[in-house]
């Protein structure tokens, strides 16, 4: 790890310098569900996906984190998207593909996706 | 589950779980001495003898949103299948550690699955605890530690598109070096 340490702090340099283009996604949180039942149902490649995503549109500014079992077990893989003053949107059933789906739709565009929502959870 | 990266994955979550500031990781494998031994040591709130004593019991757990924990249990399974156990030393307030011995060479031994992103997964979604993985093969040692990594970031969040692919990259290429967690 040593070594690459300097390679780390390049990349601490460079953001710290970084000019912000966009300001619009501060705040917003990303929660994967990581417990038993959601690792085993495929969650730890939605964060993979979730992750991958917003480095591939240059997104830096939404923090993407993990919590356990909520309870929703059949549910999972699932996650929360957090908007500051927005109502906070749980979903469901995740793969990759809807996970970067969501990543573009919700987190960049501002829509939220239906489909992959469950009514009154 | 298909991987003893996803096993690792849970067990890690007990840790975070059990409020643990700082989670140890050591992974050890020699295939010549057929050995390949998962260890997570954690300073969360522990567990009591007579509680410790029932944890691979399934219906034992402080969950609240299930009657039922399954994450032990699990692992034990996996690791009896391939002629190896599942050791637990916990004590209240100090921590707990989970040993997790597997027959590298067996054939029921579930693969390794992908360290570098499970890892990476772990550690950026849960920024506020500490980790130290290690990795050991004959080879030699690998080491990343969340402590040196968050110093050096100066306040820049762990979760920035740049420092996650660095820390993905490190674990990778470190695993690489000591040809660790692959599985022909
Ligand atoms: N590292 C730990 N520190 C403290 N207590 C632990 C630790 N690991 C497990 N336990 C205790 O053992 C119980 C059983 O753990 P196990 O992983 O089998 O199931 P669970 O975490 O309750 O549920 P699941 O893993 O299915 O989400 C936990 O509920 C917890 O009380
Ligand atoms: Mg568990």
């Amino acid at each position: 790890m040593i070594k690459s340490l300097e390679e780390l702090k390049r990349i601490r340099d460079e953001v710290k310098k970084a000019t912000k283009v966009r300001e619009g996604m501060k705040g917003t949180r990303i929660v994967v569900g990581m417990g038993t039942c959601g690792i085993s149902a495929g969650a730890r490649e939605v964060m993979s996906a979730v992750l991958d995503e917003l480095r591939k549109r240059d997104i830096d500014d939404v923090v993407v984190t993990q919590t356990g079992c909520i309870g929703f077990c059949k549910y999972e893989p699932l996650m929360d998207v957090i908007k500051p003053g927005e109502e906070k949107v749980t979903y469901v059933n995740l793969t990759p593909e809807k996970a970067r789906r969501v990543v573009v739709e919700h987190i960049v565009n501002g829509r939220v996706v239906k489909e992959y929502i469950v009514p009154n959870l | 589950m298909r991987e003893l990266s996803m096993h690792l994955m849970d067990i890690i979550e007990n840790s975070i779980k059990a409020d643990a500031d700082l989670v140890i990781i050591t992974i050890e494998e020699n295939k010549a001495e057929n050995n390949l031994t998962i260890t997570v040591k954690d300073d969360g709130k522990g567990m009591d003898k007579e509680f410790l004593q029932r944890v691979f019991d399934p219906f034992v757990t402080s969950r609240t949103t299930r009657r039922v924990g399954l994450g032990l249990p699990l692992l034990k399974a996996a690791a009896e299948r391939c002629g190896g156990k599942v050791e637990i030393t916990s004590a209240p307030n100090l921590g707990t550690q989970v040993k997790a011995c597997f027959q590298h060479q067996h054939i029921d031994r579930a693969p390794m699955g992908n360290l570098a992103e499970t890892l990476t997964a772990v550690i950026v979604g849960n920024p506020k605890v500490d980790f130290v993985y290690t990795h050991i093969t004959p080879k030699g040692r690998y080491v990343l530690d969340t402590r040196i990594i968050k110093e050096t970031l100066d306040g820049i969040n762990i979760s920035h598109p740049k420092v996650v692919e660095w820390i993905k990259k490190n674990i990778a290429e470190g695993l690489k070096k000591i040809n660790g967690g692959v599985d022909e």
